[in-house]
């Protein structure tokens, strides 16, 4: 049997999660690897919540925020990628490879980019193989 | 121990063509917490809600999950039906359709939905049962900027039965609308019908005017901004001037009237204009011999109405306002960066509002057009359009009544020199107002007004001509004009104070300095941080009948705050307990100003500004703050399930 890689998506609810709900509406498939997490912001979202998934046995971290510029709270996609970016220098001192977590912009209106760099995620995560960890 | 109630929707076939809706009802039962479980047809029809009704009774159900659509459908009607029941913040909904059952082939799409309801089910164990916050609402309005649409946002709410403030920092109210000579489609005359307006601000028992006057401080928010207006000394008591012009008379001191961009003097004790509201004299304080140490005194001696007095000081005052309306109005973008077009160097190439200046019976040259530099009579003008406007390497946006304005001047023009030549620059004409296309054809048409698409390359100065050099791109032909005076229409920036005010009231202003909405398509007349509302041109280039509608907008905006005995807010906001260290992380990321600190230098949240984002809740050190219903360990929870 192939390996199913097991992805959390955190979504803010403006951008990336209304995109994934276009996604829908437009029946644009993409591969069911994907659970939804809906917070507000994605400014919300600790590294904690990052590791925690993966310690609980996630093969990759999805976050889909609002375009820069485009933030419902004016400024938390800005710090959402900074702790990306910090989260993924942890991950790679832990041994994760980075490419395990993903950090998107999504916009309402984006729902074909949604369905697609979802399923490019869940392509490169399947041919990662199992988080290293659990190996 | 909390009671959960799941109820799966199929919502006909959507969800129930692709999801074992049973089987995700029977996985979900197993769930501890989960009491009830059940399928129906459609969860949102009345049987479906009342269904949900009658299992909250009969299972005293303390939670719901619905498996349906995205929240964004339905969560408010499901909240609402059950309202009676259980608090809305103890139900949550499962999107099991959009982002499942429309998205995956059968087998993949059952197991994601049971996950998901599952997540959700976790979440809504321990959210908190939340009451939407209440906030005091002072029923008085600050509107800041006293042009036309600041004019009109006072008079909409005060006409409303509400108190309104508006503060001017010009000696008049009237803007730049009152420097016009007439408007375009319609070539009302600009003073005729913006003066009754005025006097009615004036006149308006709602209205409390003060001109000569700044903001320089606000705190607070929605609902109970405090804020401190600084009025400058005018040197004239406004309530005994009777405006007769006797000090004027005397007045010794002669200097550039600022109103006429300095084409026309004044006195060192003036009226900016003969329709000025109020309708009394200033002294600038910069020019006046009087003011001290050596007195001058004659306008002094000169008032009958004993109105002046020289020991005026600043006068501070403070406010309390529920909400404010920022309407700062334009600059034209200075003339000194236009260096290809020699601004500055010739007297006889002038601005856009110099030439309104110009066209104006009370201007100062009494309506004739003429050559700055030789007084005599212009016939031959050439207008530039975009000066400065979609232009790179100066405002890249376009300035938006230029094409109008610039047909309106070439066309008044013609009327006051018959025998006048004009011709006009333009790179494309945007003429989408009522009547504008219209009035552009008229131009072009009955005008002879000679349209040439294109930016000038060179002006220079030779002899007692300017020579205008550019390429009609239509007929690929170089063009050289002769001129007797160049009209810049230059491109509109907001006044050098928008900053200081975006400052003082913590709101953005974009890349170019205009102040920015909270959504450019929804939300266009409000900012992001509640109770401040912008109209006019503060926000963007637009003309006369888009900011009246504006204001009046920001108006309605602000009548319906003040409708409400309280106003409510959503209550996800930060909650902070008391391990704070006082590292202010918090306090200098948060995007709504929502987050203060107390006496010992810790932080605690404004719930009244909070919008509930989380992003101090994730940059917090000690996790001292939460936010309710999205706290970590539900949301760490949710990740737990998902992955089981």
């Amino acid at each position: 049997m192939s390996f199913e890689p097991k992805i959390v998506a955190f979504l803010c609810n403006w951008c990336a999660y209304a995109g994934a709900d276009l996604a829908g509406v437009s029946r644009l498939k993409y591969p069911a690897n994907i659970v939804p997490i809906r917070v507000l912001c994605s400014g919300r979202i600790d590294p904690e919540f990052i590791l925690h998934a993966f310690r609980n046995g996630a093969d990759g971290v999805f976050i889909g925020g609002c375009h820069p510029g485009d933030c419902h709270y004016i400024k938390g996609n800005y710090h959402a990628r900074r702790r990306i970016l910090l989260t993924k220098k942890l991950l790679k001192e832990m041994g994760i490879n980075e490419k395990r977590l993903r950090l998107e912009w999504v916009s309402a209106t984006e729902g074909r980019k949604f369905a697609n760099v979802v399923s490019q995620f869940v392509e490169e995560i399947r041919q990662l193989g199992p988080l290293e960890a659990k190996k | 121990m909390a009671r959960v109630g799941v109820f799966v929707c199929h919502c006909g076939l959507n969800i129930a063509g692709v999801v074992d809706v049973k089987k995700v009802a029977e996985e979900l039962i197993k769930e501890k917490d989960v009491v009830f479980s059940t399928t129906y047809a459609y969860m949102c029809s009345d049987p479906g809600q009342n269904l949900i009704r009658e299992k909250i009774k009969e299972h005293r159900l303390d939670s719901v999950v619905i498996a349906a659509c995205s929240p964004s459908m339905h969560e408010e009607t499901f909240r609402n039906a059950t309202r009676d029941l259980i608090n809305p913040y103890r139900l949550e909904i499962a999107n099991i359709r959009e982002q499942d059952s429309w998205v995956h082939e059968s087998k993949d799409a059952t197991e994601k939905a049971i996950k998901i309801t599952k997540a959700t089910v976790e979440k809504v164990k321990s959210n908190e049962e939340l009451e939407p916050i209440k906030i005091d609402v002072e029923r008085k309005a600050l509107v800041i900027g006293g042009g036309v649409a600041g004019i009109q946002a006072a008079l909409d709410i005060a006409d409303a039965g509400y108190e309104v403030i508006l503060v001017e920092k010009e000696p008049s109210i009237g803007g730049r609308m009152a420097q016009l000579s007439e408007t375009f489609p319609t070539l009302d005359c600009s003073q005729c019908i913006l003066t009754p307006k005025m006097v009615s601000v004036a006149r308006h028992p709602n209205i409390k005017l003060l001109t000569y006057a700044e903001v320089v401080g606000i705190d607070g928010f929605v609902g109970n901004f405090n804020v401190r207006i600084k009025k400058k000394p005018r040197y004239v008591d406004i309530d005994k001037c009777t405006a007769c012009g006797d000090c004027e008379d005397v007045c010794t001191v002669i200097v550039p009237n600022e109103f006429e961009f300095g084409r026309k003097p004044r006195k060192a004790i003036y009226i900016p204009f003969p329709q000025a509201v109020p309708a009394a004299y200033v002294i600038d304080e910069q020019s006046c011999l009087g003011i001290a140490p050596l007195r001058c005194g004659e306008c002094a001696k000169a008032c009958e109405a004993d109105a002046i007095n020289y020991d005026m000081q600043p006068e501070y005052i403070e406010e309390k306002v529920g909400a404010i309306v920022v309407a700062t109005g334009y600059d034209l973008y200075d003339k000194n960066n236009l260096v290809e077009y020699g601004y500055g160097e010739d007297a006889d190439i002038i601005t856009s509002l110099e030439f309104e200046r110009m066209l104006s019976a009370g201007g100062p040259t009494q309506g004739k057009v003429i050559k700055p530099s030789n007084g005599k009579e212009a016939k031959k003008i050439v207008f530039i359009q975009c000066a400065g406007s979609r232009d790179k390497q100066h405002k890249p946006y376009c300035s938006s009544i230029c094409c109008m304005y610039t047909a309106k001047h070439a066309l008044l023009f013609k009327h006051h020199v018959e025998d006048g030549e004009a011709y006009i620059f333009y790179i494309d004409i945007r003429a989408t107002g009522k009547n504008y296309e219209e009035f552009i054809a008229r131009v072009m048409e009955e005008e002879r007004i000679n349209y040439i698409r294109g930016k000038p390359a060179k002006i220079y100065r030779q002899g007692d001509k300017i020579v205008v050099e550019g390429v009609d791109t239509l007929l690929g032909k170089s063009v050289k004009i002769e001129a007797d005076l160049v009209v810049l229409a230059m491109a509109i920036v907001p006044r050098n104070e928008a900053k200081d005010v975006a400052r003082l009231l913590k709101v953005a202003i974009d890349e170019h300095g205009f102040f920015k909405e909270a959504h450019p398509k929804l939300r266009p007349v409000e900012a992001v941080t509640r109770g401040i509302f912008f109209a006019g041109c503060s926000q963007a280039p637009k003309d006369i009948p888009a900011s009246v509608a504006q204001a009046s907008a920001a108006a309605s905006k602000v009548i319906a705050m003040f409708s409400h005995e309280k106003l409510e807010k959503e209550p996800i906001v930060a909650m902070f307990g008391d391990a704070c260290t006082g590292c202010r992380t918090c306090f200098y990321i948060c995007p709504f100003n929502a987050i203060a600190l107390d006496s010992k230098g810790k932080a605690y949240g404004i719930e009244a500004l909070c919008e509930g984002c989380g992003v101090c809740v994730a940059a917090c050190p000690v996790g001292n703050i939460k936010l309710p219903n999205y706290e970590d360990e539900q949301i760490k929870k949710m990740v737990e399930v998902i992955l089981e």
